[in-house]
């Protein structure tokens, strides 16, 4: 006998493509449901055969809302493969454009992404759960901030990068781009813009989310809670860096379960395999693969904004560290296990981002021309990781004696969370919908479960149906008006 | 099925030294094999690779290249040009699984007759035992290159 | 409900780099709010395939269509989407010529799942692989399949227009929503069917500022052999493999201004059959060698010519995949 089923398809406001079954048993309530990922492509097998110089350019094309993410890992393991140490300059580059697309990055997820839900109201109408939902709520100024943000961001990857999509200038040994004066100057500016509209950010956090007791709940009510092992990059005083450093795990009680290098990743990371779906699940390896569960015996874990945060010591900037205090204040000490943290962590990061953009670009030698070393010793093997914005991401690379790919293993940022994701979606299916109550709020918070992990896409403004009135101001950083941008209003 | 396979050649000749040699081999009745399909060129160099990938797409086997002399080229130095080119693609399609003995590239001045005709019978042959290509007749409804050329391209000055 | 013209975007074997791009035109987002009712776009809002099905025929005036057909349930949506669309845009070297993703075409599906289920942190005994179709206790499961090769989307649909780049540039996207804009407003003329929107006439070198002369090429190299590059002269020159000969104009030449080389993202320019073919063309006669021996030395320094020539644009090449891709499979 087959059960009733809902399929949420194609699941929405998300990079990528997923759907939702929920079977429903005799009485209504929810009996299992499984979270599908219908694509594969075929990176693994394409890229072998390839120059491993074409690798940080090539796995761009994995995911263009953070190709940034893949250009680097691509290029640590062309460096790793070739035994090349890049200038520092070299290295500063590349963490800059890198810290530039995370405050972007970051900005989009929660003002047009989870953001909504969260701060609209997770069952508001469809019409209003977006940015301009947000807008309405909490002034239209933030949509000028957004778009600002967004533009601010992208035009520093550009500088460095070539382009604001799909990034071009890391090679194995450096970088091809010599940073001028005044595009150093630009950039600082842009990032001291940055950081104010952080701390704005979490100001308004606080004032529309923590503050309002129905969210707050929410947030640390039990649907949308796991408690399991959390992942995340830190530096040598274990604290969270995005482009460099040693993966650490730590456990449900928040004590060091391993911390290794990036070449050891496969003494301590395994995936598993199903047959329903395209994507596999990532487990310790040490601990091992016990099915959909929580707990320290369980090997699933998670890596997001909010386990980054769980599995360091701090943030190594001053106005982040003050953020990251507040929030485990605020929550009850570490490790926090409810996922919709994930969106304030996702801002404590945002913070420091932009610290972290203006300390590597009033560093003295960014505009070193040192900016590439030429490798000198044979090709061979080599793992680079760093942070995506969803998760620890891993690029291992093998190839012959003239760099040819030969083999190729990505373990990718959202790929580390697919089996938390299938446990928050089913966790909130059964606890949601019970008795048959099934309506398009309802689904909308299954949906919220995996949202809050960030799979990967924002949108600064999207467009609805309806005629909102708007009028944005665009201005400088020092507060002339550029551009006033109105719909709908006289 | 190999025994009744003919291999479809198509073979591009230069029309002064190869495409005569072709035409002195017809006028001394020396036999060469049928299976090659000729088309003149005013010169080797004018070898485009696009036309040996439509060949092969299209049906063919193998595709033979012949041109003057190296040294004695109509244009003077035109048929290196189909040299290097010839020796690109061949590692080109060698990519896409295509043996690099289906294609072949022969010089035969005008006089070489016999030469040319012995060349064809012998890459026939070799042809034959690889077996035949059947490329997958991709329908060309739909293939972007093909679509009708627009005259107006709407330029954008960044 | 608006009586604006109905707008969607949707991606299928894609990376989302198109949104992405869309989304970097900034302000000029509001202009396709204020002209257009968005009525299915994934990454924006939250329509499903069952609100497009419910939808009449013709009656979304434009889709922008991004992502290549790699499997069955993008082949159905792009069939669904061309019932419900007036205009149709393959937005995107994916849904224009493949792109990335269409160096699958290099292998048999059998392989890209043998490789992604059997990597070496993979812990997977049973050998087991995704299936189309999966009984679970409470029913019955199932995920799209692969198709044995890659397709464009005018390789199963009918396209109105062609938007090259990987992805498009900004500029570009706004140039052409002024474009609709105007003709929505009665000011302008769409362009003829067929045609390439959003991109230049010329080549990649045209919008490029370095310094080109006589190209004698005695060495090709890598360019991590000789990086930072001389930012004045042509790439190519240089010995770096550019692809820039070759690719449409339209994006400003931005990886060789950042000193990297064009890798062809933008596509072949105008009047190019087979793109690949014409780089083949342009590399050899710029090699500067007679003797065989010589030249296939010089060749060398050009290790993966395939990808080299065909890195975004093999589906849609007049081969479009290898023998390995099809043979087994047949069409």
């Amino acid at each position: 006998m087959s059960m009733q089923r809902i399929s949420i398809d194609p699941i929405t406001r998300l990079e990528g493509h997923g759907k939702i079954d929920i079977f429903l048993d005799e009485k209504g309530d929810v009996a299992n449901s499984y979270f599908q990922i219908p694509e594969l492509r075929g990176f693994e097998r394409f890229c072998v055969g390839r120059p491993v110089e074409e690798m940080p350019l090539l796995t761009n094309r994995i995911c263009g809302v953070c190709p940034e993410a893949h250009h680097m890992a691509a290029a640590k393991a062309a460096d790793a493969v070739y035994h090349v140490d890049p200038p520092r300059t070299a290295k500063m580059l590349r963490e800059l454009l890198y810290m530039a697309f995370y405050a972007t990055d970051h900005t989009t997820h929660f003002y047009a992404l989870g953001g909504p839900d969260f701060i609209v109201g997770p069952d508001a109408p469809v019409a209003e759960r977006n940015i301009l939902g947000v807008i309405h709520k909490v002034g239209l100024e933030i949509g000028g901030k957004v778009i600002q943000m967004r533009k601010y961001g992208h035009e520093t990857v550009e500088i460095i990068g070539g382009r604001k999509v799909h990034p071009a200038s890391s090679i194995p040994g450096g970088i091809t781009k010599i940073l001028s004066e005044e595009e150093r100057k630009h950039i600082e500016e842009m990032g001291r813009w940055a950081i104010d509209f952080a701390l704005f950010s979490l100001q308004a956090f606080k004032d529309i989310v923590l503050a309002n007791k129905t969210y707050l709940d929410l947030i640390v009510g039990d649907v949308y809670t796991h408690k399991t092992y959390y992942m995340g990059l830190v530096d040598e005083n274990n604290k969270v860096n995005f482009y460099d450093g040693k993966v650490r795990v730590v456990d449900p009680e928040g004590k060091e379960f391993c911390k290794y290098e990036p070449k050891d990743y496969t003494k301590h990371i395994a995936e598993h395999v199903e047959p329903w779906t395209y994507l596999k699940f990532p487990y310790l390896k040490n601990v091992g693969w016990k099915g959909f569960t929580d707990g320290k015996d369980s090997g699933v874990y998670m890596a997001t904004p909010l386990s980054r945060l769980n599995a360091s010591d701090g943030m190594a900037t001053p106005k982040a560290q003050e953020a990251y205090e507040e929030l485990y204040a605020t929550l009850g000490g570490k490790p926090v296990h409810q996922r919709l943290a994930i969106h304030w962590a996702r801002l404590v990061e945002l913070l420091y981002a932009a610290e972290r953009w203006v300390e590597l670009v009033t560093d003295p030698e960014i505009t070193s021309p040192n900016v590439h070393k030429v490798p000198t010793e044979v090709p061979t093997e080599g793992v680079g990781i760093v942070e995506a914005p969803r998760g620890t991401l891993t690029h291992h690379y093998w190839t012959d004696e003239r760099g040819i790919v030969t083999k190729a293993n990505l373990i990718v940022g959202t790929t580390n969370n697919y089996a938390p994701i299938q446990m928050s979606t089913n966790k909130a299916a059964r606890n949601l919908i019970k008795g048959g109550v099934v309506n398009e709020g309802l689904l909308n918070m299954v949906e919220m479960a995996f949202r809050a992990y960030d799979p990967c896409f924002g949108c600064a403004t999207h467009s609805l149906p309806g005629q909102m009135p708007l009028e944005i101001t665009i201005r400088t950083p020092d507060g002339e008006v550029v551009d006033v941008v109105k719909q709908f209003v006289d | 099925m190999s025994e009744s396979f003919e291999p479809v050649i198509v073979g591009f000749t230069c029309n002064w030294c190869s495409y005569r040699a072709a035409d002195a081999a017809g006028t001394a009745r020396v036999k060469y094999a049928p299976n090659v399909r000729l088309i003149r060129l005013m010169c080797s160099g004018r070898l485009d690779p696009t036309f040996v990938m439509k060949a092969l797409a299209g049906g063919a086997d193998g595709v033979l290249i012949t041109g003057c002399h190296p040294g004695d080229c109509h244009y003077i130095d035109q048929n290196y040009k189909a040299l290097r080119r010839f020796l690109l693609l061949r590692r080109t399609l060698k990519g896409f699984g295509i043996e690099p003995e289906r294609i072949k590239l022969v010089w035969a001045s005008a006089a070489e007759g016999m030469k040319l005709a012995n060349e064809i019978n012998t890459f026939v042959d070799e042809v034959r035992k690889l077996g035949p290509l059947n490329w997958p007749k991709w329908d060309s409804n739909g293939h972007a290159a093909l679509q009708p050329r627009s005259e107006q391209v709407m330029e954008v000055t960044a | 409900m608006s009586d604006k013209p109905k707008f969607a975007m949707y991606w299928a074997a894609s990376c989302g780099g198109c949104e992405i791009s869309v989304l970097n035109i900034a302000e000029k987002i509001l202009d396709v709010d204020a002209n257009f009712e968005p009525v299915f776009w994934p990454v924006a809002m939250d329509a499903k395939y069952k609100d497009v099905e419910a939808m009449e025929d013709g009656s979304i005036l434009l889709t922008l269509w991004n992502g290549g057909i790699r499997n069955d349930e993008n082949e159905h949506i792009a069939h669904l989407l061309r019932k419900k669309s007036k205009i149709l845009v393959a937005f995107g070297s994916c849904a224009t010529e493949g792109c990335i993703p269409g160096l699958a075409n290099l292998s048999p599906v059998e392989e890209i799942f043998a490789t992604a289920y059997h990597t070496i942190s993979t812990d997977n005994p049973q050998g087991i692989h995704p299936q189309p179709t999966f009984e679970v206790p409470e029913g019955t499961l199932t995920i799209p399949t692969l198709k044995p090769v890659l397709k464009t989307l005018a390789q199963v649909v009918d396209v109105d227009y062609y938007m090259p780049g990987c992805p498009p540039e900004p500029h570009q996207i706004a140039a052409v929503i002024d474009l609709v804009i105007q003709v929505l407003q009665g000011k302008a003329q769409l362009p003829p069917k067929g045609a390439y929107i959003g991109c230049g006439n010329s080549t990649v070198c045209d919008e490029c500022p370095r310094a080109r002369n006589v190209k004698h090429i005695t060495a090709f190299r890598r360019i991590q052999e000789v990086a930072p590059l001389d930012p004045e002269i042509c790439i190519l020159e240089q010995g770096v493999p550019c692809n820039g000969p070759a690719t449409r104009s339209g994006c400003n030449a931005r990886c060789p201004r950042v000193g990297a080389q064009c890798i062809g993202c933008y596509g072949p320019a105008e009047g190019v059959l087979d793109y690949g073919a014409r780089l083949i063309t342009a590399f050899a006669s710029v090699v500067d060698a007679k003797e065989p021996e010589e030249i296939e030395a010089i060749l060398d320094g050009i290790p993966d010519p395939t990808g080299q020539f065909y890195r975004f644009n093999l589906a849609d090449s007049l081969l479009r995949a290898s023998t390995a891709a099809w043979k087994k499979n047949g069409h």
